[in-house]
């Protein structure tokens, strides 16, 4: 297995959180409503519309403003001098840690080693005659800037999209050809070659392993 | 065996509707006495029969005792208790007894546009010397069901009210009477297609001038559904029915200020109950029904078929009157109500005369001359007119005199100068192409002679007499109060669109109370609204001494409006006045917050009613401004309710006369206001961040049981789903009313 992969995991493994610091939108006077090592809700209900714990308030001009936590976790870390004081803006407050998911390592492996290329609308995509026959040749073929592998179909009107990123070898294909796919959306992720092989092992890897 | 066996069910049966009347098992022993059936149940075979009947009979005996008592002393609460039983009477029931065949509508059990809404065409007959006369009739009602789910416990929808509307007019068309029955807790608060307010308010709209005689029933009404079809001729109740503006358990939320999830305690329930009046009695009291149907002591069952047969009765006897009323024969007329009344008298078997119920042109006109009196009149007496003696003479006089001018100037004068008009330009127009051809050579040599520079274009148009800038004004411009704080304020899309933080004087001076990033509206109070819609000092308020009362005695409720009074200066929460925007004249009615929310009872529907009047008389445009409105007030009950088909019938009568109407609503509009004479407007317009509905996301969470996402009432969703026809900022008000007067109103503002 590639050695850079490998410290990639190793990293996640060792540190297996994410951490997402909070900081003050604007100046004026601080006050904390929660302590370190307090467990804070992220916000809730259906549509998001329920805020998060609430975490500090800042004043300014005798505006109260609340600060809420945009994720669930634990505080670990909270800028304690602050409390009471007039403090700057973007002044970092606290930091909310929460354990990653095997989804979210898998996702942040795939950032760092893979070209992901996505959507460009919503739209009904297929897989390119040509770029199929390759596939059903060799599971993962080799492709570069400019091949055309996708067809976009939309209100009767077929466009054909050439494939814009780094070239390799096509590590996955995302969505079913002939289905609908939302803007945005993953089609496929493209890898170097020499890769491909340890990528996928190292997702086996986290999928049977990762808790 | 088998008739005793027969026997202790039925009476086991009594004693649990008993039980599930007053709720509570240790009532006079009723527990005890169902435990006493129980047990004699598992026992019935270990007993002799002689034994057996004798401890039946004393069990009947006593059970026939103990429903007298709970008879003789029901509440409201317990009326209620009637009303929600499974055993009560359906419309289901209804169609099979009282009316001899019927075909149903639109529907078929589960497979139903809704089936909650139950349409039928039906024949009910009268016998008469042993000859049987019949009619055909369109049955319209709720159908609560036998326990089946899909019927939503009799909730139209909005698709159900806008089913059983297409079959009054299908009933309009073919001339035969409708009858409805009310069979529902409320309408189903859904927000689609386009609303149910929106439903609500277009049945009640075109009811207000149905060509046909309507007759309803209620069982069960509750508020804004049950108006839906209850817009009628004569109006009949069952005497165990309830019909009220609001569920006693809502009330008793609102009384006691709980949170959502928490338990309502029994006794609020209970004396909000008494407190709505929602009784057959109470409402027969106060107006708002015409007739109690007797029903037995304890409520009429699905098998209380002398009950059926009563309504039979009834109902035939109220489309008679409906119809005879009607009648230019005087003299027939007074025999045959004569004729009935001894009917009534001698029992409710036999009815002595055939009539016709079909109706002529100019009885058809009588018919909605009558309805119109009639619901014009519903909460006359509950509202407090102030001013007496030689002032309110005077002010009488010069309604008079103004009623007489204008209907001269525009009843008279006006058509005939517009016929005038017509000829006069038809024949210039004629004469002007024969002198064309003679003239235009001899014009053409003079204007190459003599060239002239070209006249300014006239501007023609009616009312209009300043084309300057609405941003220039020549006074000193009103600056709310709110202005007056030197602190800053966060939008609440802050954190969605970046918006910066707001400094207070800028916020409601400047920017008038607009976040200039993302357009979010602040509140702002409706005195702002006075001072920068209209033309200056030309508001001229009427009717401010037609004061709200507390008409059913709601305990509480009169220091609750003496605190808003002192609080506002005013006397009901809605402001009356004639005013001119850019020198347009105009009728204003202006809903605020600041007294009861903004809601509406019996002085509000009648201050509203005159104003649509005087809008009328003066061939004006009316403008409804709805700064707020919380719906009905739930302390008026259904004095409150039946200001929704009066104040409807008012704005369909000055809509149909050629007057312009348009709404525009704000801050939060919601329930019976908006689902009757509000949303029954042809121009709908709403503020920005304007939230606007039938019920809250709160009734709605726990009606349907769905939550509903936040901006589910915003106006945005309001003009997607086609209840409104435009969203206006606040900076731009003036503007956008005085061109939306231009343009819908033409040149006269006034169509006839």
């Amino acid at each position: 297995m590639d050695t850079n992969l490998n410290t990639i995991l190793e990293e996640i493994r060792q540190n297996p959180f994410e951490k997402q610091v909070i900081t003050t939108p604007h100046t004026g006077v601080l006050t904390f409503s929660v302590k370190e090592g307090a467990q804070v809700k992220g916000p809730g209900g259906k549509w998001l519309q329920r805020p998060g714990s609430l975490l500090f308030t800042v004043e300014r001009e005798l505006n109260s403003k609340k600060i809420f936590s945009p994720c669930a976790g634990e505080v670990s870390w909270l800028h304690t001098e602050l409390e009471g004081s007039f403090t700057e803006a973007f002044e970092p407050v606290l930091t909310i840690q929460y354990r990653l998911t095997k989804e979210k390592v898998i996702e942040r492996i795939l950032k760092q080693v893979l070209t992901v290329f996505a959507a460009p609308q919503r739209a009904r995509y297929f897989l390119s005659p040509d770029f199929s026959a390759a596939m059903e040749k060799n599971a993962c073929p080799a492709i570069k800037p400019g091949d055309e592998i996708f067809i976009m179909s939309l209100m009767k009107r077929d466009t054909i999209l050439p494939y814009s990123g780094d070239g390799g070898v096509v590590q996955n294909v995302f969505f079913k050809s002939g289905s609908i796919v939302d803007e945005g959306t993953p089609l496929i992720g493209v890898c170097p070659p020499e890769n491909l092989e340890s990528i996928q092992k190292l997702i086996a890897q986290v999928r049977s392993e990762w808790e | 065996m088998k008739d005793t066996n027969k026997l202790l069910s039925h009476l086991h049966d009594r004693a649990l509707y008993l039980l599930d009347i007053k709720q509570n098992p240790k009532w006079s022993g009723i527990g005890e006495l169902i435990s006493r059936l129980q047990t004699l149940r598992k026992k019935i075979f270990d007993m002799s029969h002689e034994t057996l009947i004798a401890e039946l009979k004393m069990l009947d005996e006593r059970l026939s005792f103990l429903e007298q008592r709970a008879a003789n002393s029901l509440t409201s609460y317990e009326t209620v208790n009637i009303v929600r039983n499974p055993a009560r009477f359906t419309l289901q029931d209804i169609l099979e007894n009282v009316y001899d065949s019927f075909s149903e509508l639109g529907g078929d059990g589960e497979c139903n546009v809704d089936p909650a809404v139950v349409v039928a065409r039906a024949v009910i007959t009268r016998r008469i010397k042993n000859k049987v006369y019949s009619h055909q009739v369109m049955v319209i009602g709720h159908e609560k069901g036998k326990s089946e789910e899909f019927r939503n416990g009799g909730s139209a929808k909005p698709w159900g009210n806008a089913k059983a509307l297409h079959y009054m007019k299908a009933a309009e068309t073919e001339g035969i009477p409708i009858h409805s029955f009310i069979f529902t807790p409320g309408a189903f608060p859904v927000e689609d297609y386009p609303g149910a307010a929106q439903a609500i308010a277009l049945n009640l709209y075109e009811m207000a001038m149905l060509r046909t005689p309507i007759i309803s029933f209620t069982s069960e009404g509750g508020s804004g559904g049950a108006e839906a079809l209850g817009l009628s001729d004569m109006r009949l109740m069952g005497s165990r029915g309830y019909y009220s503006v609001i569920s006693p358990e809502g009330a008793a939320a609102i009384e006691g200020k709980l949170r959502e999830g928490e338990k309502v305690p029994r006794e609020l329930i209970e004396r909000c109950a008494e407190n709505l009046r929602i009784t057959a009695s109470d409402n027969l009291k106060l107006g708002t029904i015409d007739r109690i149907v007797e029903e037995p002591p304890l409520g009429a069952k699905r098998d209380d078929y002398a009950f059926f047969r009563r309504l039979r009765y009834e109902m035939i006897k109220a489309t008679d009157e409906v119809v005879l009323r009607t009648k230019s024969l005087k003299a027939f007329r007074a025999y045959a109500m004569k004729t009935q009344k001894n009917g009534h008298e001698t029992g409710f078997e036999d009815i002595d005369v055939v009539i016709d119920w079909g109706l002529s042109g100019p009885e058809l006109n009588r018919l909605l001359d009558m309805r119109s009196q009639k619901y014009r009149a519903m909460g006359s007496d509950f509202y407090i007119e102030g001013k007496k003696g030689i002032v309110d003479g005077i002010f009488k006089l010069t309604e008079v005199a103004a009623a007489g001018f204008y209907e001269l100037r525009y009843g008279l004068i006006r058509p005939h100068e517009r016929n005038v008009r017509k000829v006069l330009a038809e024949v210039s127009s004629e004469g002007t192409t024969f002198l064309k051809k003679v003239a235009e050579p001899v014009r053409a040599a003079y204007d190459f002679i003599f060239p002239q520079t070209e006249k300014n274009q006239r501007i023609n148009r009616t009312h209009e007499t300043s084309t300057r800038s609405i941003f220039i004004e020549d006074w000193e411009p009103y600056v709310s109060p709110l202005a007056n704080e030197d602190r800053t304020v966060t939008c609440p899309n802050a954190q969605k669109y970046g918006c910066l933080d707001l400094w207070v004087p800028d916020l409601y001076g400047e920017f008038a109370g607009v976040c200039p990033t993302c357009g979010h509206h602040f509140p702002l109070e409706y005195r702002w609204y006075l001072e920068h819609l209209f033309d200056r000092k030309s508001v001229a308020e009427f009717n401010r001494h037609i004061a709200s009362g507390n008409p059913l005695n709601f305990t509480g409720f009169e220091k609750k409006l003496e605190k808003d009074r002192k609080k506002t200066g005013r006397c009901s929460s809605v402001i009356t006045f004639d005013a001119k925007v850019r020198n347009i004249k105009i009728v204003t009615a202006m809903f605020y917050s600041d007294f009861r929310n903004g809601t509406v009872g019996a002085a509000e529907g009648e201050k509203f009613v005159r104003a649509c009047d005087k809008a009328k008389m003066t061939r004006r445009p009316f403008l409804a401004y709805i700064h707020t409105t919380g719906g009905i007030r739930i302390h008026e009950g259904t004095v409150g309710v039946s200001q929704m088909p009066k104040c409807t019938l008012a704005v369909r009568e000055y809509v149909e006369s050629g007057g312009l109407y348009i709404v525009v609503y704000d801050n939060n509009s919601y329930a019976g206001p908006v689902a009757s004479f509000l949303g029954a407007a042809p121009y709908q317009f709403a503020i920005r961040s304007t939230r606007l509905g039938f019920a809250g996301p709160r009734v709605i969470r726990e009606t349907t049981g769905d939550d509903v996402p936040p901006d589910y009432h915003s106006a945005k969703n309001a003009l997607k789903r086609g209840h409104i026809q435009g969203i206006w900022d606040r900076r731009d008000f003036r503007k956008k009313l005085h061109n939306a007067l231009l343009t819908m109103g033409g040149p006269n503002l006034y169509y006839k």
